[in-house]
Parts: C-alpha cells; sequence; structure tokens
C-alpha cells in the first residue's frame, strides 16, 4: 500500500504522475487475481466435501420437503401437489398423534434415566480404585452392540414364560407380567431398553467431565468446609459437569428420538398403538402402506424436533453452564 | 489468632521420601514463608498443616490444640490456591460467601427454596452478605459481586481468593504459591497489598514460594526448604547474610553467590584462586574450605596480591547502578561474578585484567559436608577445636547447642 503512494508523490519525474495513475490500477488487478486464486483454492479444497453435503444432504432434504407437499405413493408414475394436507391429515390422525406421545413419553423417561444413572455408576467406578477398566468396559458395550441383535436377546429375557426376567420374578414370589405385550408395560420396557444401550455412553461422559474438574476445587471446598459428600457434589461435581450433562442430555435426546430398532424387532409398535413411536409410524406409512407423500410431511415433523432441540443446545443452554 | 507448630513430621509418597523430620514453630501474627524450589516438600507441609494431607508421623498443633485428624475446616485455618480455585458457577458474592454459609447455616437452611423459610435463616444469610460486601469494599472488588471469575482479570480473581479466606476471620492464613499466575508488574503490587493485609489483620501466615524475592520482601521469617527437610529458619536479612549452609547460601541471593574453593595456609590467612585472603578460620593449616562471597563483597582494588583477587574480564552487564562483572580466575572453572558500583568502576572490556579486593568480614566459610564455619567477627569468637586440618568440623548447630 505504502509503496505506490511514495512513488506518487515524488516529484522529479514525468513518469511519476503516470507512476500514479498505472500502478494503483496495477496494484488493484492484482489484489484482485490473488484473490480469485484464494477463492479457487478455497472451493477446490472444499469442493468434494459440499458436492457430497449437496447430494448425500440437503437435496434428499429438499426433495423430502417436496414430497411432503404431494400425494405421492412410493412406485406411482403420477403425483399431484395437495399443499399441506399430509400435515393435516397426519395431525387429525389419532395414530399419528399417540406414536409423537408416545416418542415425547420415551424420550422423557431415556434421557432423565440414562442422566441420572450414567451419572452414578461414573461417580462409583471413579470413587472405587479397583478394577475400573472392567467396570468400564462391561457398562460401555450395549452402547458399542448392533441393537437388532441386542433386542432379540431382550426378547429371550422378556418372554413371558421362559424368559429370564419372569422366571427369577416368580421365584421370588413378584408377579410376573407379558412385558412386551402389555400396553402398559410394552413402552416403559422399550424405554429401560433405551436407558441401558445409552446408560455406557453417558457414563464415559461423565467419567472424563470428571477427570476433568481441578482437584484444588475439592481442595477449597475441603477448606470452605463443604467437606461432606453431599455438599461436595452440590458445590463441585455437579455444576462442574453443567456443561457435559447438557451434551448427554441432549445427545440421549436426539437418540431417544431416533429410536427404532427395538421397536421394530420387539413390539412393532404393539400391542395396538401402545409403543408406536415416530420414527416407526414413518417406516410403515412410507415402506408399509408406500404413502411416501404422508410419510415425507412425517419425516419433516421429525426433522423439526430434532433441528429444535440441536438449536436449543446451541443458543439457550450452552451459555448457562459454561460459566462465562 | 494462632501459633502453629509442627513437630517432627514425615510423609512418604510409597518408596518416596517427601519430608523428613520437619519442625517449625511459627509465632502468633507472624508471617512465614517456606521458600525452597519445586519438590522440596514445601507446598505438602503446608496441605499437611491445612488438613488437605495427613503426615506419616508428627503432630500439627495450632493455638496450641493439637489438629491431627481434623478435618480441614475444624482446623480454624483459610487457604489462598495457586490456581485461586474459584468455584466458576458462582458469583464473586456467592464464592466469598461460601464459606460462611457452610458453616453458619446448617444443611437444611441451605436448601435452595425451603431453606429461606426456615426460622432464622433470613437473618443469618443477610449477616453474610454484611460480612462478604465489607470485605470485598476492603479489598476493592466490591463493585465485582455480581460477575462471575470468568469475567474477571487475574488480580482481580486473587483478590476474590483472598477475600474468600478473609470473610471468616481464620486464626491461620495459608497461602500456595498465590502470585505465580501473575504478571511482573502485578506480582510486585500484590506483593505489597498482602503485606499490608498482614499488618492490617495481625494473623498467622504460612505463604509458600519458590520466588525468593516475594520470600525476603514479605516475611518475619524465611524457613528455606530443600530436599524435604528444613535447612534454616531466620528472618530474610540472616539467611540471605548468615547462612547456616551452603545450599541456603546458593539458593538465595541473585546473582547466585560464589563458591570458591580455599586451603588455610597459616591462622588468619586462606588460599584461594592463586590469591591469598586474610581471614581468620577456626581450622588448622592445610584444611580444605569453601568460601562463599556475595557479588558485592568485591570492591574494584587497584593492584593485585594479598586481600585481592585477579582474573581477566569475561562479560559485563550493567544493571544501571551497578555492573556485573564475570571474571575468569585462574584454576577455576566457572566465572566470579562481582556486583561493582558503576560510577566508581572505569572503563573496563572484556579480556582486561581486573583486580578485586574482597571485605574478610563477608565471606562465609563452609566446610566440605556444606556446613557453615564461624570465624572472628564483631569480636565474638565462637571457641571450637578441629582436631585435624580438613577433618571432619562439628557442624555449628551442634556447637550452638
Amino acid at each position: 500500500m505504502s509503496e505506490p503512494l511514495a512513488l506518487s508523490s515524488g516529484s522529479e519525474a514525468p513518469s511519476a504522475t503516470d507512476g500514479a495513475r498505472t500502478l494503483p490500477s496495477l496494484t488493484a488487478s492484482l489484489r484482485r487475481s490473488r484473490t480469485l486464486t484464494e477463492a479457487l483454492t478455497a472451493w477446490t479444497l472444499a469442493g468434494p466435501a459440499v458436492f457430497f453435503l449437496l447430494v448425500l444432504f440437503f437435496l434428499p432434504v429438499i426433495g423430502v420437503f417436496v414430497i411432503a407437499l404431494t400425494d405421492w405413493q412410493f412406485g406411482a408414475r403420477t403425483l399431484s401437489f395437495v399443499g399441506l394436507a399430509n400435515f393435516r391429515e397426519a395431525f387429525a390422525d389419532g395414530g399419528f398423534r399417540t406414536s409423537l406421545f408416545n416418542t415425547v413419553i420415551y424420550v422423557l423417561i431415556v434421557v432423565p434415566g440414562t442422566l441420572v444413572l450414567g451419572l452414578v455408576i461414573a461417580l462409583l467406578i471413579e470413587s472405587g480404585k479397583s478394577c475400573r477398566p472392567f467396570y468400564r468396559a462391561i457398562h460401555f458395550l450395549p452402547f458399542m452392540a448392533t441393537m437388532t441383535a441386542m433386542a432379540i436377546a431382550w426378547e429371550a429375557l422378556l418372554h413371558p414364560t421362559i424368559g429370564l426376567v419372569n422366571q427369577t420374578l416368580a421365584a421370588i414370589g413378584l408377579p410376573t407380567a407379558n412385558w412386551l405385550r402389555d400396553e402398559n408395560t410394552a413402552l416403559p420396557v422399550l424405554a429401560v431398553i433405551g436407558i441401558w444401550q445409552n446408560l455406557g455412553y453417558a457414563m464415559i461422559l461423565f467419567l472424563a467431565g470428571l477427570k476433568s474438574i481441578p482437584k484444588d476445587l475439592y481442595d477449597a471446598a475441603d477448606v470452605d468446609g463443604a467437606d461432606l459428600w453431599l455438599d461436595r457434589l452440590c458445590t463441585v461435581t455437579l455444576p462442574m459437569l453443567g456443561p457435559v450433562s447438557m451434551f448427554v442430555v441432549i445427545v440421549v435426546a436426539l437418540r431417544a428420538f431416533e429410536c427404532f430398532d427395538t421397536v421394530k424387532v420387539l413390539t412393532q409398535g404393539g400391542p395396538g398403538h401402545a409403543s408406536e413411536v415416530l420414527l416407526y409410524t414413518l417406516y410403515r406409512e412410507s415402506f408399509e402402506y408406500l404413502r411416501t407423500g404422508y410419510g415425507a410431511a412425517i419425516a419433516v415433523v421429525f426433522l423439526a424436533i430434532v433441528v429444535t432441540l440441536t438449536l436449543v443446545q446451541t443458543r439457550v443452554m450452552d451459555r448457562k453452564v459454561h460459566y462465562q | 489468632m494462632a501459633s502453629v507448630l509442627l513437630d517432627s513430621i514425615n510423609k512418604n509418597y510409597g518408596q518416596t521420601s517427601v519430608l523428613r523430620g520437619v519442625s517449625l514453630s511459627i509465632a502468633d501474627g507472624e508471617f512465614l514463608t517456606l521458600l525452597g524450589p519445586s519438590g522440596c516438600g514445601k507446598s505438602t507441609l503446608l496441605r499437611i498443616l491445612a488438613g488437605l494431607e495427613m503426615q506419616d508421623a508428627g503432630t500439627v498443633s495450632i493455638g496450641e490444640r493439637v489438629v491431627d485428624g481434623l478435618r480441614p475446616k475444624r482446623r480454624d485455618v483459610a487457604m489462598v490456591f495457586q490456581s485461586y480455585a474459584l468455584y466458576p458457577h458462582l458469583t464473586i458474592a456467592s464464592n466469598m460467601a461460601l464459606p460462611l454459609r457452610m458453616r453458619q447455616l446448617s444443611a437444611l437452611q441451605r436448601l435452595p427454596l425451603l431453606g429461606g423459610l426456615l426460622p432464622g435463616t433470613e437473618r443469618i444469610v443477610a449477616e453474610i452478605e454484611t460480612e462478604v460486601t465489607r470485605t470485598a469494599t476492603l479489598l476493592g472488588i466490591g463493585h465485582l459481586l455480581s460477575r462471575k471469575p470468568g469475567q474477571l482479570s487475574g488480580g482481580q480473581r486473587q483478590r476474590v481468593a483472598v477475600g474468600r479466606a478473609m470473610v471468616r476471620h481464620p486464626a491461620v492464613f495459608l497461602m500456595d504459591e498465590p502470585l505465580s499466575n501473575l504478571d511482573a508488574t502485578l506480582r510486585v503490587q500484590m506483593r505489597a497489598e498482602i503485606k499490608e493485609l498482614h499488618q492490617r489483620l495481625g494473623v498467622t501466615f504460612v505463604y509458600v514460594t519458590h520466588d525468593q524475592a516475594e520470600a525476603m520482601t514479605l516475611s518475619d521469617r524465611v524457613a528455606v526448604m530443600l530436599d524435604g527437610e528444613l535447612l534454616q529458619v531466620a528472618p530474610p536479612q540472616d539467611i540471605y547474610a548468615d547462612p547456616d549452609d551452603r545450599r541456603v547460601a546458593e539458593f538465595i541471593g541473585s546473582p547466585k553467590i560464589n563458591m570458591l574453593e580455599g586451603v588455610v595456609r597459616e591462622r588468619g590467612l586462606i588460599d584461594v584462586a592463586g590469591s591469598t585472603l586474610p581471614i581468620e578460620a577456626d581450622a588448622l593449616a592445610g584444611a580444605h574450605l569453601t568460601l562463599g562471597i556475595r557479588p558485592e563483597a568485591f570492591h574494584l582494588a587497584d593492584h593485585g596480591g594479598q586481600g585481592a583477587l585477579t582474573g581477566s574480564v569475561r562479560m559485563i552487564e550493567h544493571m544501571g547502578s551497578d555492573l556485573f562483572v564475570h571474571l575468569d580466575l585462574a584454576g577455576i572453572d566457572h566465572p566470579l561474578i562481582a556486583r561493582l558500583l558503576a560510577e566508581r568502576t572505569p572503563d573496563i572490556a572484556p579480556g582486561q585484567t581486573l583486580h578485586v579486593g574482597v571485605r574478610p568480614d563477608r565471606v562465609l566459610l563452609f566446610a566440605r559436608d556444606g556446613q557453615r564455619l564461624l570465624f572472628a567477627r564483631d569480636g565474638q569468637r565462637l571457641r571450637r577445636e578441629v582436631e585435624s586440618a580438613g577433618a571432619s568440623i562439628t557442624p555449628i548447630r551442634e556447637l550452638a547447642r
């Protein structure tokens, strides 16, 4: 910048006045070409990712939005736009409302259950000294396992006559139940399996969170008089786990909303609609009844819930738990 | 207010011995600094005093009460941590109020909503608020009470940490390197503030640092620690001028004290670095000694010979009023550093030969095992016998007993 200015201020040579005109324009064009090169490099580097994001994510999402406004049936050669009719039908349909309600209940059991149990197990593992890797591994295993296979194992455990659960209950004189075929127990049992599946993940996150709490804070709490177990928990541990807890709540909530495998394998949404959840309804409408337009409308509702949850995390709660 | 007594404290971590028989008596209202390099056990000693760690042997008394086995909160001590250890989720007011809430409110009264309804809670909370505001105003952080620690600068956080310690008027203040996370300017300022705080409160302060400048400026007495042992406890000027041990002499002072090997020629004369210095030592001729000479004990001499050392100038450091002159002496591998007055020193250049005189009364003599040897000074003479030249010389501490 200073170079052309210095040149243009020269007075002795006639070429200096020419330079004053040409040099800035030269510099400007140089700058333009440099900006162009930078932009080109940036697009070349980001290109593949942008392409796949477009093809695999944005275009399908737009497609779903468009299909949700049509009456298209899977395989049909014709379709017509019906506006918001699919959404109106969904919210008027008792089956969909039950499914939405069940999903919310499922999430409301799984999230607090996973949060509390994950934290308790993490605290227990952290407070003990022996076999830590073993406890960590056995609690983390369900998270790693294929849920469909695990669901079959649960089916065997919950079998009304030969299942281990009922046999154990009978042995100690407690009432038994047909867990997956009773409309009062089907959804809670699925939620318990959901907790079992996510527990290890929450536990690992909490263990990492516990490790990152500065020891000085516990020492300060000791000196300040907060030296009982509960006082330490309330003064240091829980507040310092705030950010981790927030993350666990959001991630587990998203995973709970996505519940599908266990429902498909164990109950198929039954008995009646007792265990029908959003993703299962979406699947059935789209791929069993082939009402793709209607299924897409459900997908849009599902997407709205997921996006809202993510926004809540980044906007509102993030600020309250990071203590800035 | 209380005195502190540490008696034969031992502490081991597995096979490693961290503290070995440390005994220390701290007077009521005294400012005592534990000074030593990293890993010397000073922080462990402070944590044992606070009750955050338990000693393997020995007794800790605070205010003539044995506190072994008592939890930190029952010891009536407050501690300021190096990291400040402020609770990041609480406001400054809540941070400072916490020690008072924990002591003055019952577990039920501390409950978030219900607690406020219980009889007496409102009055106690109001009292706590008054005390917190008073202390915060005193420390100049009254306007920060509604902020969180994350929004404060290092110096402000440090004040909050001190405030949290102050609110409940402890008998003993413990400070674990409280200034080491601050920048140099702020450190000097906070140093003065801590000194002022001690004078105003008049309670016992135990301060841990590895920074000798902090120890020398703040303390009534300095306890120098090395490798888990207490080497010397004395006022700062004595630690500097009259160290008991070679390691203390070497740890204190910047630039470091010059250590020169010497041999007693005859009574009152010691051969060192090719010269002879007129120094009285209670050792027989032929005894090997180490002479500790602080850089400022030198002065420029006109000529070499008896009473002066001669060397060639290796490097000159200009410090304004003083010069640090590094001299290479014959037969000595490390340079000798002399602090000379700039105005009395003519232009000197590296490579030049320089003669420096030594004040005999400023020379510290150490036996081979590092123990200090006293010699005639100020008309006071410690009588002692040395069996043979260079052989075992009775340590000074035993003599003092």
